[in-house]
């Protein structure tokens, strides 16, 4: 039956670490983009944002690839994506520092302390505002979260 | 009411305007419709119905569905959603058949305008025909039913996708202002007739004959426009869905909350129930949330989420839970919606006895889709297919857009429901075939083969296989002569 070949995120919304491509750990603490984009539709702006040529696409309909060697994490991707479907993270120490586009107000400051989300849209403690670019519309916020959340914390609630 | 902060929209404090509704004192602002200003003054019923005297609201927003029909300066059945409100005008609920006064026309005459290229719609498809076909040199008339220019452009807040070519990246907001400014670059082609609606279209042998009207300050002018060729980008309107209670005022369709919310600056509600997981439905409840409304959850009657993935998850990571086969089973409320009863659905969309679940909102928004708009078309004679793919009755074209009628063209939505941005090329592809028929050719060729092959790209991927496939049944209609079931 049709039914079964339904993904769990196609009925949830909400991704599973399984569905993405991982960096490995050290690629982590030079911090790399995570595309959390699964779908191949006619996109492509972050192919053409990305300064060092890290995210390729053969055609327009494919999946975007990072490269997580080349990544510089410049975080350009992050507030291109029409999907708002790509985060860079970076592993300092014992903390993650994770960046997000954000598109709701009040726009926090650098120094706030806001509440980190994850893909379900639960609480998962406390995160610290390190940065905040206010250049577009969709904000692009740098958050400190601790290490074991990197690959959990996707929004925050101001 | 109104939404005075918002991260992506700047909803400034504009002048107050007064009107009476029903003799009582209101006040809208400048560039409010008049259902927007009733909306921000907590006034949702605008009549009744004319038997059961049922309560009746807005639904689409944007003049196609009837249901805001009020009596204005004793004129009835005026479409108050895509009329402008101004000073002192009286507004009243209409709960009978209104009578037409010897007032609404200025005078009886007709005024009549010769034209080149007619194009009836301004919205994506509209104004890139329009500017394709002035690039090449044709004069043309621009006709739109609205006061403003950009159709749906002017609630998209989201970015598109796409490539880097066809604007990806840029808000559907953005781009009605940027292709505004190339039609105004254009003033001396490009000749725009705003809050004119057409209300008949007629055959003729070398032109093509439109009736129009147009809303001007003191009244309103009856126009003949004859028309060389003529291009038809009038959109579509949003499906009803059948349950109890879904006449209710509350009840609304995505699209009209979302030009309620994007264009006028007002909140439907409080709080929200999204009918449909498809990219409207995800869409739209995210941006309820960016205008600080709160969406109690999204409801789908099919198994899997329609619209794409990074749409639901950026609604999943802000707490808004999508419940996959689940439907609404009635709606409830007094004068106007007051909660609604969901309830799971089996495999073949049958409600489960059991699971209904009781939900306290004062909206309800439907985005169950859209079905092409196809009225006028029809009316001149072109022969239109029931093709599910394309979202019900289309014009049957070919691959310069044009119909069956000779100088009949077609682009948009009410060619086949699909995105903004392949109407865009589509219009283009529209306006640039009109023109060259005339005779106008500035490396026209090339433009149409860009033109395709940017269609091919966009319907070339998973989720444009249903446009893909409507656009192959309409091919295969057109020289076949129609579809066999």
């Amino acid at each position: 039956m049709e039914v079964l070949h339904i993904k769990n995120y196609e009925k949830t919304g909400v991704l599973s670490i399984s569905n993405l491509r991982l960096p490995t750990d050290d690629q982590l603490k030079k911090g790399v983009a995570i595309i959390e984009c699964v779908q191949e539709i006619p996109c492509n702006p972050c192919v053409a944002v990305c300064p060092v040529n890290a995210i390729s696409m053969e055609d327009i309909n494919d999946l975007p690839k990072a490269d997580f060697n080349k990544c510089t994490s410049c975080r350009q991707c992050v507030g291109i994506c029409p999907g708002l479907a790509i985060f860079v993270v970076k592993v300092k120490d014992e903390k993650a520092l994770i960046t997000l586009p954000y598109e709701f107000l009040p726009i926090p400051k650098v120094g706030d302390i806001v509440t980190a989300l994850d893909r379900d849209g639960n609480s998962k403690g406390d995160a610290k505002v390190v940065k905040v670019n206010q250049k577009e519309k969709t904000r692009v916020i740098t958050i400190e979260v601790s290490k074991d959340l990197a690959m959990e914390v996707r929004n925050i609630r101001v | 009411m109104r939404i005075r902060n918002h991260p992506i929209i700047d909803f400034k404090k504009k002048r107050e305007i007064s009107f009476y509704f029903n003799k009582k004192k209101m006040y809208g602002e400048e560039g409010d419709t008049i259902a927007s200003a009733l909306h921000a003054n907590d006034v949702k019923v605008l009549s009744h119905s004319l038997r059961y005297k049922r309560p009746r609201g807005f639904f689409c927003g944007i003049g196609k569905c009837s249901s805001c029909f009020m009596t204005v300066n004793d004129i009835p059945n005026v479409r108050t959603c895509i009329t402008p409100v101004k000073e002192n005008i009286k507004v009243m609920e209409q709960d009978k058949g209104g009578e037409l006064p010897n007032k609404q026309f200025i005078n009886k005459d007709k005024k009549r305008i010769d034209v080149e290229i007619v194009i009836i719609g301004s919205g994506p498809a509209g104004l890139m025909a329009a500017l394709a076909a002035a690039e090449q040199g044709a004069s043309v008339l621009l006709i739109d039913e609205n006061h403003m220019v950009g159709g749906q452009l002017v609630k998209q807040t989201h970015r598109f996708f796409g490539s880097r070519e066809e604007k990806a990246g840029m808000r559907g907001i953005e781009l009605a202002v940027e292709l505004m400014k190339k039609v105004v670059e254009y003033k001396e082609s490009i000749q725009l007739m705003l809050a004119t609606t057409v209300i008949g279209c007629y055959k003729g042998k070398k032109r093509h004959n439109l009736i129009a009207v147009q809303k001007l300050a003191d009244g309103d002018q009856l126009f003949e426009i004859n028309g060389h060729k003529i291009i038809v980008a009038c959109g579509a309107l949003e499906n009803m869905l059948a349950f109890p209670g879904n006449d209710l005022p509350g009840v609304y369709g995505a699209g009209g909350v979302q030009t309620l919310m994007n264009v006028y600056g007002v909140k439907p509600g409080k709080c929200v129930l999204m009918v449909g997981a498809g990219n409207v439905g995800l869409i739209v409840s995210y941006q309820l949330l960016q205008a600080g409304i709160m969406v109690d959850r999204v409801v789908e009657a099919m198994p899997k989420i329609g619209g794409y993935h990074v749409h639901a998850a950026k609604l999943r990571r802000c707490g808004v839970p999508i419940y996959t086969s689940h439907s609404i089973k009635e709606a409830y409320g007094k004068e106007k919606v007051e909660g609604a009863v969901v309830v799971k659905v089996d495999d073949y969309c049958q409600p489960i006895s059991g699971t209904e679940e009781n939900i306290s909102c004062d909206t309800i928004c439907l985005a169950v889709g859209l079905t092409p708009s196809i009225r006028l078309i029809e009316q001149i004679g072109v022969r239109t297919e029931f093709i599910l793919e394309a979202g019900g009755h289309v014009a049957v074209h070919d691959s310069s857009m044009q119909t069956n009628v000779r100088g009949i063209y077609i682009a948009g939505d009410s060619s086949g429901i699909e995105e903004a941005s392949t109407a865009m090329i589509e219009g283009q592809l529209a306006g640039v075939s009109a023109a060259t028929s005339l005779g106008y050719d500035k490396n026209a060729s090339e433009v149409k083969r860009k033109c395709r092959s940017a269609l091919k790209v966009f319907r070339s991927g998973p989720f444009g296989e249903i446009p893909r496939v409507g656009k192959e049944k309409i091919a295969c209609c057109y020289r076949n002569g129609g579809l066999t079931y």
